[in-house]
């Protein structure tokens, strides 16, 4: 079939796929062993990259939506949408592996502190947000309502990074992004964690830009074109960035 | 005709889906026991200050006190210490593989008359230090 031309061509493919091949052998390789958690402590490398990059895709909501309000271009319409689906999916990979993490660490898959519950909420927000954004059939209305939902939405952010600070919690405090200066972490094992985050981030642009290419040949009437390749990238791809 | 009843009928389908979405926002909320959530766990100070009714479930948190801890059996005996006040702990079950002395703990239980907490569930609340093994401080 007809595969709509790569914004960018092969390069930034072939650059997720070296940097994620890099992170992979720094996380799993080359960083050493946590003294106090043994190998479970690998998973951050992908935990924390999940958990960050969903942040930058709800960032991105919000900056789209306050551009399609103030312009009412149904291009940034489709960006939000775009990186509203990823973040769903990636905050739901941050939840999935902080099980996998919690299990052998903590002792239990799941408790109810303010980070877990917190981060709950969030998911379950950005669900409600795409089901705000099919509930008109003038694309110009939904683009209106949910923008004004995805800017609300963002509150959610701020209150999940820093449940960990403001409530007691079974859940860490933040390690880098904390208030403190010098994080307490290894410099190895910062670096693994660096790679894991820089993977992430050009996978997240990689897929964002695939799916909006995919909502435009909707929009502009090509719609047989759609559903192979707009909508499968999103639902494959994603998983295959938690390796 | 048909046409307009069945927009009606997959919109307040939509409709219903991000309604349940919200509401189950809600009832995790409620669930979850707001407070009981902002409040994760009690320090040993806090419940000996305010001594909890007897048959209160609740969540001891602190640093388990170096030196505390006795297996005997199945059964495990250690201290739970905010710095300032310490709270003796009985826990028969087997403690998670990461528990140590000196590192923090969160215990679900109940307080008894006799002052010692009786756990059922031991947690292990890590810090936020990552550091590899030999050089852990």
């Amino acid at each position: 079939m007809p595969r709509t031309p790569a914004p960018g061509g092969a390069l930034l493919p072939a650059t997720a796929g070296v940097a994620s091949g890099i992170a992979l052998v720094l996380a799993l390789l080359v960083a050493p062993e946590d003294a106090v958690q043994g190998p479970a402590q690998r998973l951050m490398y992908v935990h924390v990259p999940a958990a960050w990059v969903a942040y930058l895709a709800f960032a991105t909501v919000l900056v789209c939506s306050v551009a399609y309000l103030v312009r009412r271009d149904l291009r940034f319409d489709r960006c939000a949408q775009a990186a509203a689906e990823l973040g769903v999916g990636l905050t739901a990979l941050a939840i999935g592996l902080g099980m996998l993490w919690g299990r052998p660490v903590w002792g239990v898959w799941w408790t109810w502190d303010a980070r877990l519950v917190t981060t709950t909420v969030l998911l379950l927000v950005y669900v409600a947000y795409l089901g705000v954004r099919r509930m008109a059939d003038d694309p110009h209305v939904a683009a209106r309502r949910s923008a004004a939902v995805g800017v609300v939405a963002f509150l959610n952010v701020p209150v999940v990074h820093f449940s960990v600070v403001w409530w007691r919690t079974l859940h860490q405090p933040p390690t880098v992004l904390g208030p403190d200066g010098s994080p307490p972490i290894d410099p190895v094992m910062a670096w693994a964690l660096a790679a894991g985050v820089v993977a992430f981030t050009l996978l997240a642009v990689l897929v964002v830009r695939r799916r909006v290419a995919g909502l435009r040949a909707a929009g502009s009437g090509t719609a047989a074109v759609l559903p192979a390749d707009g909508a499968a990238p999103v639902i494959t791809v994603v998983p295959g960035g938690g390796r | 005709m048909t046409r307009p009843a069945q927009r009606r009928r997959t919109l307040s389908l939509r409709l219903l889906v991000v309604v349940g979405a919200v509401g189950g926002a809600l009832a995790l909320l409620g669930v979850s026991g707001l407070a009981d959530t902002l409040v994760y766990y009690r320090t040993p100070t806090e419940l000996l200050a305010e001594p909890p009714p007897e048959d209160e479930r609740l969540r001891l948190g602190g640093l388990v006190q170096v030196g505390s801890v006795e297996r005997v059996g199945s059964e495990a005996r250690f201290a739970v210490t905010d710095g300032v006040a310490t709270l003796p702990v009985v826990y028969s079950g087997a403690l998670p593989a990461v528990f140590a002395e000196g590192q923090g703990a969160v215990v679900e239980g109940r307080l008894g008359a006799d002052g010692v907490f009786v756990g059922d569930l031991v947690l292990v609340k890590h810090s936020n230090e990552y550091r590899p093994v030999g050089e852990a401080g």
